[in-house]
């Protein structure tokens, strides 16, 4: 290959076209002939922002770095990027410059060299996102804290291992720094180094962002208002401002940079973006929070469902349909403004304001331009067009509204008219302008649209359709809760989804057929039960006010009186009564072993773990309402951290009866014991209830254990935490195991607080008299 | 005796009639029935009881319950001085005494063992037993029993006996329609019409988040309190933050929707 052959001489004799570039490659000293090939093009972006004094440090640094000996790639990264670096942080290199060299050599020094392209590499795409000295070097200081706490510490050897995480970090500190704050990124970072610090493979997955947990920290430290902030506000949202309510659901905005998806809504619920950064106003344009913004994308679809209609679409072409969008997504506005004349400010702090003459009809396709331009002028009436055609839209369209709400097809009308009118020839080029014209408060309007022959289009949306999670139940979002990771002693954050459901509903005949059967117990629990209902009235005595005149001491007050001694003036009582003031959740484990039949004697039946436990829970059941204790019982399964599931088969406001006898029949077990999570979940309910005291009452049959977690110990550290969070909010919990084997476990998890039933087969006497027992 | 004269309503009091409330209860008065009035706190059930009174010329005696309250609260008791003991009577035996409407407001405020007093005085036999002076007292021929009830509370702790229940005429009290309870907001504070109306619509925002985080939603008393504010200058925004949004929740979320609400009706100016 004759024409790769260069001649081999040093490339420090290269000539340069320009005597100075030639003085200063000179400086440079440089033997790698790739950066001779570059060096010119450098140095011209360089020379024309960098005064004398600044070049010389660049040279001088440059020249550190050649001689690094590693080769010429660090030195083309830095030769290349550092203008660019210097730039954003407004142009100022003065600071940034030992900083960045200061790494380097930090880098050079342990065994981290090969890390010192990729920052190069990527710290001027960093530096844009950044935007300024003291940001970089805050970001320079969060890697080198990262590089120290990776290297080498592997069996104690020091500093001969380089740190796995380092390189993969810098390759992703653009996207990082995207997302992120500077505190946002020092979290994430800490949350890689504490977790893996001492495993090489999971610790490159993680800084690589090809973990899960990666992923969810990310997502957890985002600028921005996270949907999960604000959830609950958003429901409250639509309630109290619009009477409505409906399931929100967010869609991921972070690793979908290419195709930046649009809120829409559908049957199956409002889909929103899991985050919205705050948009800051300038000038005359307010700022407006990213929760505001939710609720104007909100607002904005409750706007088509009040006052929209799906129009047919096939005869109409595309440019016709993208007409009808703008105009009736302004009608809807415009409604939206007159219910709540506050949200003018928000959509039009949101929507873009184009210029005039922003776009060139000869050379491009300004539909979109003029269109947004329109929908502006149609909210803001401080617009500023003069477009005659322009003016004269926006008056019929008010026209249009001015009697009521117009409709979708009286609307639709309009923007044909306007199409026809506004035609231009360029429409069709291919080249589209788009800047200012994305309105990001406004739904896709898949909605407004129906189609009368099978088209294309009807698939597409049917094809998307099946994409959704079919699996997930209906009704309710997951609550995500964290999970307790042992080994690294932290918290998982939104580790794990909850999904609650109301549990389905069998016979409840069947429940009073199991309590007939236990008739004779449920006499003797009912004698243990009287003794411990509530008892009669409590007299409190020496009371200022009192419902009674308590004759002893108001007759030794009057005689003290009468002997000229001040009176005790406490001379009445009053009563109180002695009431129960417990309120109790009875948790049970419905994994796939309770399906298993009892085994050992007592047993003629062969009865199942989970026949047993609803005899035992029905019979609970009928004792704590017999004692008139606020109880609610629940179930719960799991399907790996992404599917827990929490059945509620009694509230703590329903009654003990056949709707709930009912549930209670239909029980049924499968898949695996997450407890952690429904602990969580269950006790949250718990801590919302007044009561002197709250317990909760777990029955089981196993251990913790998931079919996504090897490692048996995590689940069942995680309970033990899930245990001690509750006491810390005043929840007792006590575990009944029917485990022969618990007492390799139970105890780490619950302390004191439980019992190992061995003989399952007495579990409907023992279950309520433990719960007497507990509550004597 | 008791000088029933300072019992008496001496000057109509505004109120603002809804339905066919007064002539039914002016029936319930000629025969003597007992009334319960129920309905959310601040809707205008007390306001309603002052007018009929003054309608009907009769004297009033209006009873806050709470909890702390006993049955010697309502009916007397004896005090100390310094001869010994000396009765007095309670409010409940003043009124049937001198013939005035008892008004027991937010009756299940008081603990159940105190209302049982009411019953002798509820049926046929319109009489007071004062166990403790060993004296029974016919109710006077114009004395009649009103309570006001609060459904809303129905926790299970703060209900009405059913016993109790059982022995009352009742009438359903509620906000007043949109327009209607802004007309009482204007009149009752000199706010103009659209103010009031805002203020109004604020209200209902909250009112949509009963049983979702809020137990009751903002009542007309705490319209009535902003169109004051309002009308002392204070900035319509302040005033529902004050009198409206404050008092009724300390959850952080409902509280930011609902001053959301208050920016939203009232055309936020940035500032
Ligand atoms: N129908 C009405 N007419 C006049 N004023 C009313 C009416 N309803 C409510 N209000 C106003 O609301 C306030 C609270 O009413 P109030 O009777 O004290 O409530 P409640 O007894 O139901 O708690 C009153 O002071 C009055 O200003
Ligand atoms: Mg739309």
């Amino acid at each position: 290959m004759p024409t790769g052959i260069r001649p081999v001489t040093d490339a420090r004799q290269r000539q340069m076209a320009h005597p100075q570039v030639q003085a200063w490659w000179q400086a440079l000293d440089c033997g790698f002939a790739p950066v001779a090939d570059v060096f010119e093009e450098c140095l011209d972006e360089a020379l024309s922002s960098f005064s004398k004094a600044q070049m010389e440090a660049y040279i001088e640094a440059a020249r550190f770095i050649g001689k690094l000996g590693r080769g010429p790639e660090p030195l083309l990264a830095f030769l290349e990027e550092w203008p660019a670096v210097a730039a954003a942080a407004s142009g100022d290199q003065e600071p940034l410059l030992p900083q960045v060299m200061g790494a380097i050599r930090a880098m050079q020094k342990s065994p981290n060299s090969t890390a010192i392209t990729p920052f190069l590499q990527t710290l001027a795409a960093v530096a844009r996102r950044l935007q300024s000295a003291e940001q970089i070097e805050l970001y320079i200081d969060i890697a080198l804290n990262l590089m120290a706490r990776t290297s080498g510490s592997i069996h104690g050897h020091h500093d001969t291992f380089p740190s796995p995480g380092l390189p993969a970090f810098f390759e992703q500190a653009p996207r990082l720094v995207g997302l992120l704050s500077t505190a946002g990124l020092r979290n994430w970072t800490e949350f890689g180094v504490r977790n893996y610090a001492s495993h090489p493979q999971r610790q490159v997955e993680y800084f690589s962002l090809k973990s899960a947990d990666s992923h969810a920290v990310l997502q957890r430290e985002r600028r921005g208002t996270l949907f999960a902030d604000v959830e609950r506000s958003l429901d409250l949202y639509l309630r109290a401002l619009w009477r409505d309510s409906d399931l929100i659901v967010p869609y991921s905005t972070a690793f979908d940079e290419l195709r930046k998806p649009v809120p829409y809504y559908d049957k199956l619920g409002m889909r929103v973006p899991d985050v919205f950064d705050d948009v800051a106003g300038t000038g005359s344009i307010s700022n407006v929070s990213g929760l505001d913004r939710y609720r104007a994308v909100l607002a904005h679809m409750i706007g088509h469902r009040r006052w929209s209609t799906a129009q047919i679409a096939d005869n109409w072409s595309p440019f016709q349909r993208m007409a009808v969008e703008f105009f009736e997504d302004c009608r809807v506005d415009t409604l939206l403004i007159r219910e709540y004349p506050g949200l003018r400010r928000i959509f039009l702090a949101l929507h873009p304001h184009p210029r005039q003459d922003a776009c060139d009809p000869e050379t491009t396709s300004c539909l979109r331009h003029r269109l947004a331009m329109l929908s502006r002028a149609l909210l803001d009436p401080g617009h500023g067009y003069t477009d005659a055609v322009l003016l004269d839209f926006v008056r019929r369209f008010h026209e249009h509204l001015s009697a009521g709400e117009s409709g979708t097809a009286d609307i639709a009308a309009l923007a044909l008219a306007y199409v026809t009118r506004t035609r231009r020839p360029s429409d069709q080029l291919a080249n589209i302008h788009f800047d200012d014209t994305v309105i990001d408060y406004r739904d896709d309007n898949r909605h407004l649209w129906k189609f009368i022959e099978e088209g294309d289009e009807e698939q597409a949306f049917d094809a998307e359709r099946k994409l959704e999670p079919s699996e997930e139940p209906r009704g309710l979002p997951p609550r995500r809760y964290p999970e307790w990771d042992d080994a690294s002693q932290t918290y998982r954050p939104d580790w794990v989804s909850v999904y609650e459901a109301l549990h389905a509903s069998g016979t409840a005949a069947d429940i009073d057929r199991l309590l007939q059967k236990h008739a004779a117990l449920a006499k003797h629990l009912k004698r243990l039960l009287d003794l411990l209902k509530p008892q009669d009235k409590v007299r409190i005595r020496y009371q200022e006010e009192g419902s009674d005149l308590d004759l002893d001491v108001a007759i030794n007050s009057l005689i003290d009186f009468r002997s000229g001694v001040a009176p005790d003036p406490r001379i009445n009582m009053s009563h109180r009564t002695d009431g129960r003031d417990i309120c109790v959740l009875l948790l049970l484990d419905l994994s796939e072993s309770l399906n298993e039949k009892v085994a050992g004697t007592g047993n003629v039946d062969g009865q199942t773990v989970l026949e047993l436990s609803q005899e035992a829970v029905s019979l609970l059941a009928w004792a704590i309402d017999c004692l008139g204790d606020p109880f609610a019982i629940a179930g719960f399964h799991s399907n790996t951290r992404h599917e827990v599931r929490y059945q509620h088969i009694k509230g703590f406001s329903e009654r003990w009866d056949d709707t709930v006898k009912a549930r209670l029949a239909a029980m049924r077990a499968g898949w695996s014991t997450r407890m952690g999570a429904a602990l969580r979940h269950a006790g949250h309910y718990l801590a919302a209830r007044r009561a002197d005291k709250k317990i909760l009452l777990l029955l089981t049959d196993g251990e913790p254990a998931d079919v996504d977690v090897t490692e048996p110990n995590h689940l069942r550290a995680d309970a033990r935490k899930a245990v001690e969070e509750l006491s810390a909010q005043g929840v007792d919990t006590f575990c009944l195991s029917l485990d022969p084997k618990a007492d390799e476990y139970v105890r780490g998890i619950f302390g004191k607080r439980h019992l190992v039933l061995d003989r399952v087969a007495q579990l409907p006497e023992k279950l309520p008299l433990l719960y007497m027992a507990l509550t004597r | 005796m008791t000088d029933k004269t300072q019992y008496l309503v001496r000057q109509e009091p505004y109120y603002q009639v809804q339905g066919r409330e007064v002539v039914l209860y002016e029936a319930a008065y000629r025969a003597r029935l007992p009334v319960m009035v129920k309905g959310p706190t601040g809707c205008g059930k007390s306001r309603f009881i002052e007018y009929m009174a003054w309608k009907l010329g009769k004297p009033l005696i209006t009873v806050a319950c709470n909890e702390d309250m006993t049955a010697s609260d309502l009916v007397g008791r004896y005090l100390l001085d310094a001869d010994g003991t000396r009765w007095l009577d309670g409010p409940l035996t003043t009124a049937a005494r001198i013939g005035a409407i008892c008004y027991l407001d937010e009756i299940v405020e008081a603990r159940q063992d105190t209302t049982v007093v009411i019953h002798p005085l509820t049926d046929h036999r319109r009489t007071l037993p004062l166990d403790k002076k060993g004296e029974l007292i016919e109710a006077h021929a114009d004395f009649q029993l009103v309570i006001s009830y609060n459904p809303g509370y129905q926790s299970l702790m703060k209900d009405l006996k059913q016993s109790t229940k059982q022995r009352f005429t009742a009438f359903d009290f509620d906000y007043p329609a949109a327009a209607l309870e802004a007309q009482i907001v204007a009149r009752e504070t000199g706010v103009d019409a659209a103010i009031a109306a805002q203020l109004v619509k604020v209200a209902q925002a909250a009112r949509n988040l009963k049983g979702h985080g809020l137990d009751e939603g903002i009542s007309t008393r705490l319209i009535v309190y902003a169109a004051t504010l309002i009308g002392h200058g204070v900035a319509p925004r302040d005033a529902c933050r004050m009198a409206m949004v404050r008092p009724i929740t300390d959850d952080a979320d409902i509280r930011a929707t609902l001053d959301h609400a208050i920016d939203a009706t009232f055309d936020a100016n940035p500032a």
